[in-house]
């Protein structure tokens, strides 16, 4: 299929708008966080302040919530990736009944809506769940958010791993095998340095999947309990707070999307095995 | 990759301890032999704990909530009380009711909003995704898809937040009053959709329009260029093409994008909230919120049963179309 020039041309023009599209709205909000105003009118590129941010590594509210949200991404990430990898090695190891649904439970919790979820489990963990030997309740807290996140963040570590243990060839197990390394060795000398990147990659996915998380955090952190969204959806709308908020945002985006990055450029390593 | 994955040997066949007798003896080879010899065994201990975690906390916790619907709530404690009635499910599904219907005429509303923010990602997706797989350079492929992309860990609310002040009109209490003095667009093209049901559209389309993008591109990624060519030298013109080959074979993909770009939408609650200052019962998610907080929690539970219904009707369907191997 060949296409004409004025066809590829328009192409690129239309790539380029939504390249556009996705990356003004992250500039503008930079761009207000060093605005000398204090309202989300659009200032130009006049003024300059670090006033904001100043303030903002001052004010304690944002640096506590900021302090929760990576206590809780960093432990949920941590049970997810025991989680995932568990799941990818018995998904690409192991032949058994009802192979597909396990694939569609992981995913479930992050393709169903997140207000579903949320309700969900606060209504499991305001309830006293009496089993007959032991009864009790889950509240809510650093524990119940570290368990609502976990759960959405094992999908991410297991397609990473997946990804890497299907790419992987075979043959190397079955040469580590030949070699007569027994069952252990193999892990620990192939599969595990072949997972690593991946590992890594899911890891850092989890976590900043956890760290920016809001729908299902309103719902499972119970009142008091705030993290960096939770802080910033409860400050945008009141006006003396708008600058900080734009400071937070900014600072969410400058610290999430290079470690994004990084994680994209880990998980694409290893193609060569 | 799902595809591949069903022909690829398995693992257990490449057994370490399978006909291979003349290898030393080694301390731990009665174990690896016990467990390479049990596959159930092998299943039991890698997927037992995350199908535990996912069964009991996630599974669990959803028939929770429709067992939740089924009773009343006790009005003096506010809370959900031991009494069974169906009166939420009722609240919820009986359409003879004009008080009902007009909750799930909102709920239609939303399920619109959610097909046209998939229909429009879509409509932006493919010609982003086929610039990039089929016309760009080489060298630049990966760098634009990996941008488009990047943009989806930036935070949800960042996001919803950032659109709040693109599309702020001047005037109110964020912004002086005045033609032009308003948020980014006001003042840069004295144009904005304001906040209402265009700037959510608009906000959640730039949400879960990577969501799209990628699968198409892994998609397209996938096809050979010789297949297009072919159809091609066979005297498709490109539209012919595109409708007869390309597409046909793109359909598990967009099938895959489009159950975040639905079902993500249909439950969303933020954005009306961050886009839509005052007018509360836009989207289902947030009349869903708003009854949760009446209190009513039992009722909140059953509203849910909706969203919920549809999405999996939605997932079943999708996973038809081969959605789930290019998740």
């Amino acid at each position: 299929m060949k296409l004409s020039l004025p066809a590829r041309a328009t192409l690129c023009v239309f790539t380029v708008l939504a390249l556009i599209f996705m990356y003004l709205p992250l500039v503008v909000v930079a761009r207000l966080s060093f605005n000398p105003q204090k309202s989300v009118a659009w200032p130009g590129w006049r003024g300059f302040t670090l006033d904001w941010w100043h303030k903002a590594w001052q004010a304690d509210a944002p640096r506590e919530a900021l302090i929760n949200s990576c206590k809780v991404a960093f432990a949920s990430m941590l049970i997810a990736l025991v989680l995932g990898t568990l799941a990818a090695m018995a998904m690409t190891r192991f032949r058994f009944f009802g192979k597909n649904a396990v694939s569609f439970l992981l995913v479930l919790p992050i393709a169903l809506p997140g207000i579903v979820t949320g309700i969900a489990l606060q209504n499991t963990f305001s309830r006293t769940i009496d089993l007959g030997i032991v009864s009790f309740r889950v509240g809510f807290g650093f524990h119940s958010l570290i368990i609502a996140h976990a759960t959405f963040c094992v999908v991410v570590a297991y397609n990473n791993v997946v990804a890497r243990l299907r790419r992987s060839s075979p043959n190397l197990l079955e040469a580590s095998a030949d070699l007569g390394a027994h069952g252990s060795q193999t892990f620990r000398l192939i599969t595990f340095p072949l997972m690593r990147s991946a590992l890594v990659a899911g890891g850092i996915l989890a976590f900043a999947l956890s760290f920016d998380e809001i729908v299902v955090t309103t719902f499972t952190a119970g009142s008091g309990f705030q993290t960096l969204p939770v802080w910033i959806f409860s400050n945008f709308s009141r006006p003396n707070n708008v600058p900080l908020v734009n400071v937070m945002a900014t600072f969410v985006m400058v610290v999430s999307i290079p470690l994004a990055w990084l994680a994209q450029r880990l998980s694409e390593g290893g193609d060569t095995v | 990759m799902g595809e591949r994955l069903e022909h690829a040997p398995n693992l257990t066949e490449i057994d370490l301890t399978d006909g291979r007798a003349s290898e030393p003896s080694h301390p731990f080879r009665g174990v690896n032999r016990a467990f390479h010899g049990r596959r159930r065994l092998g299943v039991a201990s890698t997927l037992g704990l995350p199908l535990a975690w996912m069964l009991l906390v996630y599974i669990g916790s959803l028939l929770l909530l429709v067992v939740s619907s089924l009773y009343a709530l006790d009005t003096t404690t506010q809370k959900p009380s031991d009494t069974f009635t169906l009166d939420n499910l009722r609240a919820t599904f009986d359409v003879t009711d004009p008080a009902v219907r007009s909750t799930i005429w909102v709920f239609i509303r939303t399920v619109g909003v959610a097909l046209t923010v998939t229909v429009i990602c879509f409509l932006i997706a493919l010609p982003v995704a086929f610039f990039v797989s089929k016309v760009a350079w080489r060298w630049a492929r990966r760098g634009i898809i990996v941008a488009m992309i990047m943009p989806l860990w930036a935070g949800y609310l960042v996001k919803g937040y950032a659109w709040r002040a693109m599309v702020a009109p001047s005037g109110g209490k964020f912004a002086a009053a005045g033609k032009g003095s308003g948020g980014f667009l006001d003042s840069t093209f004295s144009w904005t959709p304001g906040y209402g049901s265009v700037a959510i559209i608009v906000t959640l389309v730039y949400f879960w329009l990577p969501y799209m993008v990628l699968p198409i591109y892994a998609g397209l990624d996938r096809m050979p260029p010789s297949l297009l060519d072919a159809a091609g030298d066979l005297g498709a013109r490109p539209m012919r093409t595109f409708r007869s080959v390309v597409m046909p074979l793109l359909k598990p993909a967009i099938a895959a994008g489009s159950i975040f770009t639905f079902s993500l939408t249909l439950g969303d609650y933020i954005v009306p909230q961050l886009v839509n200052n005052g007018k509360q019962k836009f989207m289902f998610g947030t009349l869903i919120n708003s009854t949760l907080g009446a209190p009513n929690q039992p009722l909140a539970a059953a509203y849910t049963l909706w969203p919920l219904l549809i999405v999996i009707l939605y997932l079943f369907a999708m996973k038809r179309m081969g959605a789930f191997e290019n998740l």
